[in-house]
């Protein structure tokens, strides 16, 4: 059996609003995922420390508080830094269609917004993994 | 604005089926051309089954008891004999962004278009109890509210603002005793004593660890501090609510209506009891503990909720808690309509949405109501969005002609039945709860927590498997997107109140600033009210950073442990 997706959920800096990461954590589990949890208020130093240790295929950080141009390059420098640059960087919350659009050219993957079915998020990771799972088993051959 | 799509989406967006369709018979428009759509749900919410008629037979006996006149024991029906007709309700609109010039500006702004109190929000630093530059404040200083560190920030915030003419509500929670003090001390500069101030703290700390998450203290040091508020506020603040005890972010976080009335009073009945076990009588502060209820789509049920809710209370300060004088049983409440149920998606529906709950509202008997502007899924309002929510509460206050008449909904079999099912639900939820032990074991236990989520969850399910309908999102979408504008901060407001907030740490007299933080720091270790001490603290210019520095010191730091 193929092993299991495993994604961290993250909330980032002081931004309390929940519901969303939870919602999304629970479907992604219901999915067969493995998913990792970080819990409020986290830094990007945490939540990047915890994606290494937890050697997951995925961060998903969830973002409400509009610090989203902030938090997301920042996790992202300090993935590529920690030698987890292949990991992807996805995540949503209220974050306006330009800042969607400049996050991704930075290097961010999709980003999605209020309304977006659980499902979308989880063929989204799913057909990412699987695509970079298989680079690297050809890379490794 | 979006004129020419507003135009032309207009007459697809009335028929939307038969807009996809074609020449298909606007009727019966093949809409399952798509998807099949499943059977509706007829239920609540908050998931009350509801059948198709009501008749007398639905309504339990006694009625008249239950109801009462409004105005009278257990107010079921409105708090005041004549409710709008002898005064509307306050229209509060939350706003808050930017450093505090800028919302004093929007301030002003508001107040010339008619509305009538005012409402602060904060930024996430400010709530966190972090100054701007604090590392933890990164990228987030002015984003969701406005920025304040220090009394300097508050003189601006309020300046030109006679504070004795307004009545202010300040949706702060775990620092909400700094606040106060700031407010206290800056109607002081304004030469106003605080028995002439008005208005409300939220300060309601137990629904921080239930639902919105923003706290500094675990929550027993936390509830001992939103209790010195109430007692200080007792005695010298008789026109100030010193709590808003708040449903609204209960259901923001997924809770029903049910979930929401009953996490709401058990939360009440916890400050009532924390402040009977001080000693204090209870008709002393009871009449200034208000309540803050959000304003969901189901319409009946909010109505309900709201009647439900005014019975509730008046039995429970009454029967269980021997309040004598009757201002002491009134549940008087502040309502928003829902933020959660807006919709990124074809934006320009929300003003429809907010338009019902804010009616839902009215009819319920609101004392105070917020609007949500139609661009907040996206980001802070927009001038226009949130003067379009003002005047939707003027539109129902004076052309609908919903406020000449108590509760036009008693009476109704459906509403009568609707109310008492709410009631006996909530009551269910309350005795499970006093089994536990009362309101603030069960969050440490994470119950409340644990209900809300799984309701969360239940909810987003039956949207994606099509059981549920939003507009726009899941069914009715499709079209081109309309593009609104939406507010933009300048990066550029973290820089200048972090220099703000350096310069007023330079500037202050800092031998008047050792002697109120080292009062303070004794008083947080003796079971002195701490109210006293924090004010001595902000007329010294200490900051909202280092006072809640001195409670992490004193009480600890809350962590919550992380499940989902």
């Amino acid at each position: 059996m193929a092993k299991k997706i495993r994604v961290l959920v993250a909330k980032a800096g002081l931004d309390g609003h929940d519901r969303g990461a939870k919602v999304v954590a629970s479907a992604m589990r219901d999915a067969g995922f493995e998913v990792i949890y970080t819990g409020l208020h986290q830094t990007p130093e945490m939540i990047v420390q915890a994606a290494i240790q937890e050697d997951v295929d995925a961060v998903a950080l969830s973002i409400l508080s509009g610090a989203h141009m902030t938090l997301f390059p920042r996790v992202l420098a300090l993935m590529r830094e920690k030698g987890i640059g292949d990991v992807l960087l996805t995540g949503g919350g209220i974050i306006p269609k330009e800042d969607m659009a400049a996050l991704k050219q930075a290097g961010v993957g999709e980003l999605f917004g209020p309304g977006t079915p659980t499902t979308a998020i989880i063929d989204y990771i799913r057909s990412v993994s699987r695509d970079k799972r298989s680079a690297q088993a050809g890379s490794a051959r | 604005m979006a004129n020419a799509a507003r135009t032309d989406t207009a007459t697809t967006r009335a028929e939307p089926e038969a807009g996809r369709a074609e020449a298909a018979p606007k009727a019966r428009a093949p809409e399952t051309a798509e998807a099949p759509v499943p059977a509706p749900l007829f239920e609540t919410l908050s998931g009350i089954p509801v059948r198709p008629l009501y008749t007398p037979g639905d309504v339990n006996p006694g009625l008249e008891e239950r109801l009462g006149k409004p105005g009278q024991f257990p107010f079921t029906r409105g708090l005041h004999p004549e409710m709008y007709r002898t005064r509307v309700w306050t229209m509060r609109q939350f706003a808050g962004f930017g450093t505090a010039e800028h919302t004093n500006q929007r301030f002003h702004y508001l107040l010339a278009q008619g509305m009538t109190g005012l409402s602060t929000a904060f930024d996430m630093p400010t709530l966190m109890g972090y100054d701007a530059d604090h590392a933890m404040a990164l990228g987030e200083v002015g984003r969701e509210g406005v920025a304040i560190s220090t009394l300097e920030d508050m003189e601006i915030l309020f300046r030109g603002i006679p504070l004795d003419q307004v009545t202010t509500s300040m949706t702060i929670n775990a620092p909400a005793i700094v606040l106060l003090a700031m407010y206290v001390a800056v109607a002081e500069e304004q030469g106003i004593p605080p028995e002439k101030l008005g208005g409300t703290v939220q300060a309601d700390m137990l629904k921080e660890f239930i639902a919105q998450k923003e706290w500094i203290c675990p929550p027993r040091p936390s509830v001992k501090i939103c209790v010195d508020m109430i007692e200080w506020c007792a005695e010298h603040m008789p026109k100030w609510n010193s709590i808003s005890i708040s449903g609204y972010h209960i259901r923001e976080a997924g809770a029903t209506a049910v979930q929401e009335l009953a996490f709401t009073i058990a939360d009440g009945i916890g400050y009532v009891e924390e402040c009977l076990k001080r000693g204090m009588d209870v008709d002393a502060f009871a009449q200034r503990l208000s309540f803050f209820w959000d304003v969901h789509n189901d319409f009946f049920e909010e109505i309900a909720k709201f009647r439900a809710g005014r019975r509730i209370w008046a039995k429970l300060m009454r029967d269980r808690f021997h309040a004598k004088n009757p201002r002491s049983w009134m549940l008087r409440t502040h309502a928003q309509t829902a933020g959660v149920s807006l919709t990124a998606q074809q934006p320009l529906n929300n003003v429809a949405r907010v338009a019902i709950q804010a009616l839902a509202a009215v009819l319920g008997g609101t004392q105070s109501l917020h609007t949500n502007s139609m661009d907040e899924t996206l980001a802070l309002p927009t001038e226009e969005a949130a003067t379009v929510a003002l005047r939707t509460q003027q539109i129902i206050a004076h052309e609908t002609g919903v406020t000449n008449v108590v509760d036009p909904f008693g009476g109704s079999y459906f509403v009568e039945a609707l109310t008492d099912r709410m009631e006996e639900e909530a009551m269910e939820y309350l005795r499970r709860i006093d089994e536990m032990g009362g309101i603030i074991q069960a969050v440490e236990r994470g119950f409340p927590q644990k209900e809300i989520g799984d309701s969360a969850y239940r909810f987003q399910m039956q949207v994606e498997e099509g059981r549920r309908t939003i507009v726009g999102v899941n069914r009715f979408g499709g079209e081109e997107e309309v593009s609104i504008p939406v507010l933009k901060i300048d990066p550029e407001i973290e820089r200048r109140q972090i220099e703000r907030v350096r310069a007023v740490r330079e500037r202050r007299d800092a031998a008047r600033w050792e002697r109120a933080m080292g009062a303070l720091r004794d008083a947080c270790m003796s079971d002195k009210n701490l109210v006293p001490f924090v004010l001595d603290a902000v007329r010294a210019y200490a900051t909202l950073g280092e006072i809640s520095d001195v409670f992490r010191e004193a009480y600890g730091v809350y962590r919550e442990p992380a499940v989902f």
